[in-house]
C-alpha cells in the first residue's frame, strides 16, 4: 500500500521534476541622481513565470539579452531567492535547502568558471571529489568518461588560467558532471566556442541525456544548439514566458512570412508596394516581408518595373528570424 | 569526516599557493626587517627614557618588536589575504559559484586562511625573528612549552582575525564599493592589534579599551604568552579571551552571511 503510494508520488515528481508557479524576481535598483541622493526603481527580471520540466527532458530556454534567463537559473540553483511564487526542483525548495540540492544539480555558467584559476585542472576535480563526496570508483569512472569524450587528457595538468576559452568550458562541463547530477543547468555553455568544439559539446550533452537521462535546461544565444539538442523550447522576454512548445511550433508561427531581399542601384526610401512591407533598410539593400503562401513572382515583377533593381534573393523563415520577430512584436505591443 | 578532508585539502592548497609567491614573500620579509630595525631603535629610545614601560623591560620590548614584525602577516593584522579575494568575488558576482556548492562558505574561507597563515607564520616569521635575535638581545623563552603555548595563542589569533575580516568582506554585499569599510578596519587593526606599539603602554581608558577589543587577540595576546607574562590561570584566561572573541565573531559572521545571501544580489549574468 505504502509502496504503491510512494511510486505514485515518485512518478508525479518525475513528471514535474522542475516546477515553477508564478515565480517572480524583482531587483531593487538604486540610481545615483546626485550627491547622497538616489532614486529607487524596480526591475522585474522574472515576471510570473510558470512551467514544469519532467525528469530526463532537455529543454531550451531562450530569449534576448536581459530577458531573465540567468536570473531564472540562479533561482533554480538556490543562490537567488524568488521575490514571489513557488519553485521546486526534485521536490526541494532551492533557496531554502541550497546545500542539499547542490549535490543533485550541476551548473555551468558559460561566463564564469567553477574551476580554480591557479590550480591545474585535475586539482579542481580532486576538490570536487571531496566536496561532493563522490565515491572513489564513481569519480574515476565519470572523470575517465569526461576526459575521453571532451578530450581533456592533455589539459589535466595545465593551470586553468592558461586554458583557452573553449578548453576551459569543456573543463567546466566535466566539473559539473563528476557527481552524477540529476539535473544540469547550462547557461550559455557554447559561448565563444569554435565550430568543432561546439559539435563536441553538443554530442556529449546528447549522449549524457540519452544514456543517463539527465534533465537539462539549456540557455543559449546560438539557436543551432537548440535545434540540435532540444525538442522543447521556452522563449522568455522581459521576464515573461512568451512561448513554450516544440521547436517546430516556433517555425510554424514564423512560417507566415518569407523575406525578399533586394539590392537597388542606390539608396532609396523604403519601397512602396502593397504586396509586401519593408522591414529593414540598409543602404541600397532592403528587406521585404510577404505572406509565405504568396508567390514571389508578382512582387518581384512589380519592384523590377518601378525600381532600379540590381539583385534579389528570397529567404525562407529561419528560426532566428522567427525569434527576433517574436521579440520585436513583444516589444512594440 | 568527509568534510574534514575537504577543508584540509583546501588549507593545503592555500598553503601551497602562498608558497609559490616567492617574490612577494621575500619583499615582505625585507620590509618587515627594515621596519623592525626602525621600530627597535625607537623602542630603545623610549625604554631608555622610561624603563619598564608597560611592564616590559628593554629586552622584552625588543622581543615584542620582532615578534610583531614576524607575526603580523600570519594574523593579517593589516587585513588582506582571503578577504581581498572574497570581496572581489562578491563584487564580480563569482560568489554565485561558491554559493551553489555543497560546502560551507565560511568554513571554506577559514580553511583557506588557515593555510595562508600557516605558510606566512613560517615564510614571513622566521627570518625577521632570527634577524632580530642576532642583532639585538631578546628575551626569548628557552622552554619549548612556552613556544607551544604561544603557537596555540597564534592559532586563536588567526581565528579571531579571520572572523573580523569575514564580516568586513560580507559588507561588500551591501556596499559594493567596500573599500571604505576595509580601510577603516585596516586602520583599527594596525593600531589595536598592538602591531606598532604594545597595548600595555597606553595608559587609562585607551589602554583598557585596546585590551578588551578583539584585535588584541592578534598580536598582543600571543606576545604576552611568548614573553612569559601569561602562565597558569593567566594563560587560560588569555585563551578564553581569544576563543570567546573567535566564537562570537564567527557567529556574527554567520548571521551576516545568512542575511547577505537571503537578500543576495548576485552581480552580473
Ligand atoms: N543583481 C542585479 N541587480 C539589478 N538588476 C539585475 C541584477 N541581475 C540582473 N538584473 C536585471 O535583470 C534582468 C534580467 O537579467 P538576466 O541576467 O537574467 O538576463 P539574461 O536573460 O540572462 O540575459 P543575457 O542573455 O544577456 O545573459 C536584466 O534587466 C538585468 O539588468
Ligand atoms: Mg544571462
Amino acid at each position: 500500500m505504502d509502496t504503491e503510494l510512494d511510486a505514485e508520488t515518485d512518478s508525479a515528481s518525475d513528471r514535474e521534476f522542475i516546477r515553477l508557479d508564478r515565480v517572480e524576481k524583482v531587483f531593487d535598483v538604486r540610481k545615483k541622481t546626485g550627491f547622497l541622493r538616489s532614486e529607487r526603481h524596480e526591475v522585474r527580471a522574472v515576471d510570473s513565470i510558470s512551467f514544469t520540466v519532467p525528469r530526463g527532458e532537455m529543454v531550451g530556454y531562450i530569449g534576448p539579452n536581459g530577458a531573465g534567463k540567468s536570473t531564472t537559473i540562479k533561482m533554480l540553483t538556490g543562490i537567488l531567492t524568488p521575490s514571489g511564487g513557488r519553485l521546486r526542483v526534485a521536490g526541494i525548495d532551492p533557496s531554502r535547502e541550497r546545500t542539499r540540492l547542490a549535490r543533485r544539480i550541476g551548473v555551468v555558467f558559460g561566463q564564469r568558471t567553477t574551476l580554480w584559476w591557479d590550480l591545474p585542472l585535475i586539482d579542481s576535480y580532486r576538490l570536487m571529489h571531496r566536496m561532493y563526496r563522490i565515491p572513489d570508483a564513481r569519480y574515476r569512472e565519470n572523470l575517465d568518461r569526461c576526459v575521453e569524450l571532451l578530450e581533456l587528457g592533455p589539459l589535466l595538468d595545465v593551470p586553468v588560467r592558461q586554458l583557452s576559452l573553449g578548453q576551459r568550458m569543456r573543463g567546466d562541463i566535466a566539473a559539473a558532471l563528476l557527481h552524477d547530477p540529476e539535473v544540469l543547468y547550462l547557461d550559455e555553455p557554447t559561448i565563444g566556442l569554435d565550430v568543432i568544439s561546439k559539435v563536441k559539446v553538443r554530442e556529449f550533452l546528447r549522449d549524457l541525456n540519452a544514456e543517463r537521462s539527465t534533465t537539462v535546461l539549456l540557455t543559449t544565444h546560438d539557436l543551432s544548439d537548440i535545434e540540435q539538442l532540444c525538442r522543447r523550447v521556452m522563449v522568455i522576454d522581459h521576464g515573461r514566458l512568451v512561448y513554450d512548445g516544440p521547436l517546430s511550433g516556433l517555425h510554424e508561427i514564423g512560417a507566415g512570412e518569407r523575406t525578399l531581399v533586394v539590392d537597388l542601384e542606390r539608396e532609396l526610401p523604403p519601397i512602396d508596394v502593397d504586396l509586401a512591407r519593408v522591414v529593414k533598410v540598409e543602404g541600397p539593400r532592403q528587406w521585404l516581408a510577404f505572406p509565405a503562401s504568396d508567390s514571389a513572382a508578382p512582387l518581384v515583377a512589380r519592384i523590377a518595373a518601378e525600381y532600379p533593381l540590381v539583385d534579389l534573393s528570397v529567404r525562407e523563415p529561419d528560426i532566428e528570424a522567427v525569434i527576433s520577430r517574436m521579440y520585436a512584436e513583444k516589444a512594440t505591443s | 569526516m568527509g568534510t574534514g578532508r575537504l577543508y584540509a585539502a583546501v588549507a593545503v592548497r592555500a598553503f601551497r599557493r602562498y608558497a609559490t609567491y616567492r617574490v612577494a614573500t621575500a619583499a615582505g620579509v625585507f620590509t618587515n626587517t627594515v621596519f623592525g630595525l626602525i621600530l627597535a631603535y625607537t623602542y630603545i629610545a623610549l625604554w631608555d627614557e622610561k624603563p619598564h614601560l608597560g611592564g616590559y623591560d628593554q629586552a622584552q620590548a625588543l622581543t615584542y618588536v620582532w615578534l610583531a614584525q614576524g607575526l603580523h602577516a600570519a594574523v593579517a593584522a593589516m587585513g588582506g589575504g582571503f578577504e581581498d579575494e572574497l570581496i572581489e568575488r562578491i563584487r564580480t558576482g563569482d560568489i554565485a559559484i561558491d554559493l551553489y556548492r555543497p560546502a560551507d562558505l565560511q568554513a571554506w574561507w577559514l580553511a583557506t586562511d588557515v593555510g595562508r597563515a600557516a605558510f606566512q607564520l613560517v615564510g614571513r616569521g622566521v627570518v625577521p625573528m632570527a634577524f632580530g635575535a642576532l642583532v639585538f638581545e631578546l628575551a626569548l623563552p628557552a622552554d619549548p612549552a612556552t613556544w607551544l603555548a604561544f603557537l596555540v595563542a597564534v592559532a586563536l589569533g588567526v581565528a579571531v582575525s579571520f572572523a573580523i575580516r569575514y564580516i568586513v568582506a560580507m559588507m561588500t554585499f551591501w556596499f559594493l564599493d567596500g573599500a571604505g569599510v576595509q580601510q577603516l578596519a585596516t586602520l583599527v587593526g594596525i593600531f589595536f592589534s598592538g602591531m606598532l606599539l604594545p597595548l600595555n603602554i597606553f595608559p587609562g581608558a585607551l589602554g583598557e579599551l585596546g585590551r578588551v577589543l578583539p584585535w588584541s587577540a592578534l598580536i598582543q595576546a600571543p606576545a604576552d604568552v611568548l614573553l612569559g607574562e601569561r602562565t597558569g590561570s593567566g594563560l587560560l584566561s588569555t585563551y578564553a579571551f581569544q576563543a570567546a572573541w573567535a566564537v562570537g565573531l564567527l557567529a556574527v559572521g554567520r548571521l551576516v552571511q545568512l542575511a547577505a545571501t537571503r537578500r543576495v544580489v548576485v552581480q552580473g549574468g
